[in-house]
């Protein structure tokens, strides 16, 4: 703000000078976020950001389920991103309240409570804080259901948590934590990629029979705004989304990453002049296999991006049922442009990301193959 | 002097002699030759109630200890009984066919402990949940009084309580409020929390029971849910099983502060004999009247001990001396001890005790010999109950395609 200030005072620029010299100091997000072109349902909308719709979602979720309880750390006061804003006001502290600061503990009490039939919605504070709970869904939750021969599940189990980079975050405020979860059979993993997704798929996660952790991408939490329907909807867990129709290429990725690659795709058209088709994966686990074979069938050269590490992140499992189930109609290998292969940096986020150029790079090698 | 009292005189001293060698070879007073040869009468001169002393308890921020003394009933001891040795068989009959390789992976036995599920069963009203570790045989069996799901569960057959999917570690009890069994140590703790979250919620006045280990309790999971049950006032009962050694280490070598009923800071907590099955229960009784009175959580710490290793592939020698075990055997059996209790009360004679116990190993025996029969576990199994709904047909990852299916809604959603 006040180099801008003196940007302007100083400096004398001309408009269009100013405005790239703004652009330069006040870019924080790496993505420009595109807006969905259609809403899902038909009805009133209003306009919310990602925060807001989440908030809408939890608190349709409050007043049509009785059984419903919304807990985590800091959620009483509206939590630190104000996804629970005011739900604690309107619900009472019975039905939404703080938890002490105890991720294993929060996670194994949300089980318990999801036993025993009540809609528990837990907050992971930051998705880098959901490790200590790591046993706690992988060991309790997913597997509950089988080692029980189906008797006795905690499926109405929804666990929420912000993920991915926001700019600043650096080491353990930016992860995606995603691949870690993908590995275990039982759960469900959805991430959104705007305020529609993210209003439909907590909605399902909440009402699904199997416990779900839903990632929202902090970084869309604000920059994300869309025309939300008011009405409440579901929006289906495991189905990708085709936001694009293209001919030479595949760009697939999730959260974020998505609004890179909407971007990508235009600069693609203006360099290259290569049509690409985006697809959001939106969920993790299961995913949906299909929509993305037909795709790469069509067009033969695909690209997935994501934010976490290279090795072992979940692009490695696309890329590994792609190249197992369209070999013969691949004209390169599968690209893949993600984090690198070393902690979330802090000063380094910018080389970090993948973002477009590094996006626009592979796409080029994939067309010159 | 009359030659008449020669053969009568003779009669008695002979009958004298003879009665005496009896005596001496039969260890038995003349009175109770006399009544055994005597035929049964139809009414049994047995006390119907007795009172014994209990164990003397410690106590951690209580006023008031449970009863000193307590009473017990005829029907009461020949149930405790009873629960008591088919617990004791049943581990005993699992510990033969782990070793003929019927029963495979892993086996926690709960020999030498069974004072402390049965008396705090005993204690436990129908509303009430339970939840515990892995060494849950002696629960599972308490919750369907019976050991054939059990033992099936283990062989991994058909008619095991969760057909052979869980195995010894997650003996859950449908249509029972047993929340099963749980391996990884202390995870189940918090769950066991939000189990009684509900119970508080919606004022059934019911209990929820969380067994756990003397290990478990330097678990970030159990000071975590001590915390939250205690800050939110929950009807959590937490039974530390303590049997001294977390797998192979002695408690005190791993805990600085032994004193397990005194570590849930502002949770009062008391300390009980787990041999001493009415002990247990007046503990257990005094604990959920604790809870039923609105003072919150509470932790009873039961002072047990296992005979066997941890688990069977823990020969459970290799850090306790022989003689520890058999002193615990000798002087402390849980079994042994009540049996001596009620035989000298006369509210039971030693030959119901041992057609109790006649009883008890022809059925184990016979289970095991059902389970063995049973039909194993359908291999399709394999990929069935991974989610609720066959939300993916196909399970990965195996040659064949193979098919998702769920059987049913859970119970536990009533």
């Amino acid at each position: 703000m006040a180099l801008n200030k003196i940007c302007t005072l100083c400096l004398r620029q001309n408009s269009r000078e100013l405005r790239i010299l703004n652009n330069l100091i006040n870019k924080r997000n790496h993505f420009v976020y595109t807006a969905d072109a259609e809403s899902p349902v038909k009805g009133e909308t209003t306009k919310l950001n990602m925060f807001q719709a989440i908030n809408n979602a939890l608190d349709s979720a409050l007043q049509s389920d009785e059984s419903a309880l919304v807990f985590g750390e800091d959620v009483a006061f509206g939590g630190v991103f104000r996804c629970t804003i005011g739900l604690q006001a309107k619900y009472g502290p019975g039905r939404v309240f703080n938890t002490p600061l105890c991720e294993q503990g929060i996670v194994g009490f949300a089980i318990g409570a999801a036993n025993m039939g009540s809609t528990a919605i837990a907050e992971i504070q930051f998705a880098d804080y959901i490790f200590p709970a790591f046993d706690q869904l992988v060991n309790e939750a997913a597997k509950m259901r089988y080692r029980s021969g189906g008797q006795f599940d905690c499926g109405k189990l929804t666990v929420r948590a912000p993920c991915g980079a926001v700019g600043h975050g650096a080491l353990y405020h930016s992860q995606s934590p995603e691949a870690y979860f993908a590995h275990t059979p039982g759960l469900k993993i959805v991430v959104p990629r705007g305020p529609i997704k993210a209003k439909g798929l907590l909605l399902a996660c909440v009402r699904d029979p199997d416990p779900c952790l839903i990632l929202e991408p902090k970084a869309l939490y604000r920059a994300a705004v869309e025309e939300v329907p008011v009405a409440d909807f579901v929006l289906p867990i495991g189905k990708a989304d085709v936001l694009l129709k293209g001919e030479q290429v595949t760009l697939i990725g999730w959260g974020t990453q998505v609004h890179v690659l909407l971007e990508v795709v235009h600069l693609a058209k203006t360099q290259f002049n290569a049509s690409c088709e985006v697809i959001d994966l939106v969920s993790i686990l299961p995913w949906d296999r299909n929509t993305v074979c037909q795709s790469v069938k069509k067009t033969k050269r695909v690209l997935i991006a994501h934010e976490a590490p290279l090795t072992g992140g979940f692009g490695a499992e696309v890329a590994a049922t792609i190249q197992e189930e369209c070999f013969l109609h691949l004209e390169a290998p599968v690209a893949r442009v993600t984090g690198f292969d070393t902690p979330f940096p802090h000063v380094f986020e910018p080389f970090y990301l993948p973002d477009k150029w590094r996006c626009l790079d592979a796409i080029r090698n994939l067309l010159d193959y | 002097m009359d030659n008449g009292w020669v053969k009568p005189g003779a009669i008695i001293i002979v009958s004298f002699m003879v009665t005496f060698k009896l005596c001496v070879s039969t260890e038995m007073s003349a009175f109770k030759l006399l009544a055994s040869f005597l035929p049964k009468l139809p009414f049994r001169p047995f006390a119907s109630e007795a009172t014994f002393k209990t164990q003397p308890y410690v106590l951690y921020r209580l006023e008031g200890p449970p009863a000193p003394a307590v009473t017990l009933n005829r029907a009461d001891a020949l149930r405790f009984f009873e629960e008591m040795v088919t617990i004791h068989q049943m581990e005993a009959t699992l510990n033969h066919l782990y070793k003929s390789k019927t029963v495979r992976g892993f086996c926690h036995l709960y020999s030498g402990q069974e004072a402390v599920a049965v008396g705090t069963f005993a204690a436990l009203r129908p509303q009430d949940t339970t939840i515990t570790t892995y060494r849950c045989h002696g629960w599972g069996f308490l919750y369907y009084q019976s050991v054939d799901p059990i033992i099936a569960e283990l062989v991994g057959v058909r008619s095991g309580c969760v057909r052979g999917k869980g195995g010894s570690m997650h003996i859950y009890g449908k249509h029972k409020d047993f929340y099963g069994g749980s391996a990884i140590v202390g995870s189940h703790v918090p769950v066991g929390v939000g189990i009684a979250l509900a119970h508080k919620y919606r004022n059934t006045d019911a209990v929820s029971l969380i067994c756990y280990g003397d290990g478990a309790t330097n678990n970030g999971n159990v000071l975590e849910a001590y915390n939250m049950a205690k800050l939110w006032e929950l009807p959590c009962f937490f039974l530390c099983e303590n049997n001294i050694y977390g797998m192979g280490t002695k408690l005190e070598r791993t805990t600085k502060n032994t004193n397990v009923f005194a570590k849930g800071d502002f949770i009062p907590g008391i300390r009980v004999d787990g041999m001493d099955v009415l002990s247990v229960r007046e503990a257990a009784r005094f604990a959920i009247e604790h809870i039923r009175a609105g003072k919150g959580p509470i932790i009873v710490e039961a002072q047990s001990y296992r005979y066997f290793g941890h688990s069977l592939s823990d020969p459970g020698t290799t850090y306790r001396t022989y003689d520890e075990i058999k002193e615990v055997r000798t002087t402390r059996d849980p079994i042994t001890t009540f049996n001596k209790k009620i035989l000298e009360a006369g509210l039971a004679t030693e030959e119901e005790l041992a057609a109790i116990e006649k009883k008890v190993k022809a059925s184990v025996r016979e289970s095991a010999t059902k389970a063995e029969a049973d039909h194993p576990v359908d291999v399709e199994e394999l990929t069935h109950d991974i989610y609720a709904n066959e939300v993916i047909s196909e399970v990965r990852g195996i040659n064949k395609v193979w098919k998702h299916k769920s059987s049913g809604r859970a119970w536990n959603l009533k």
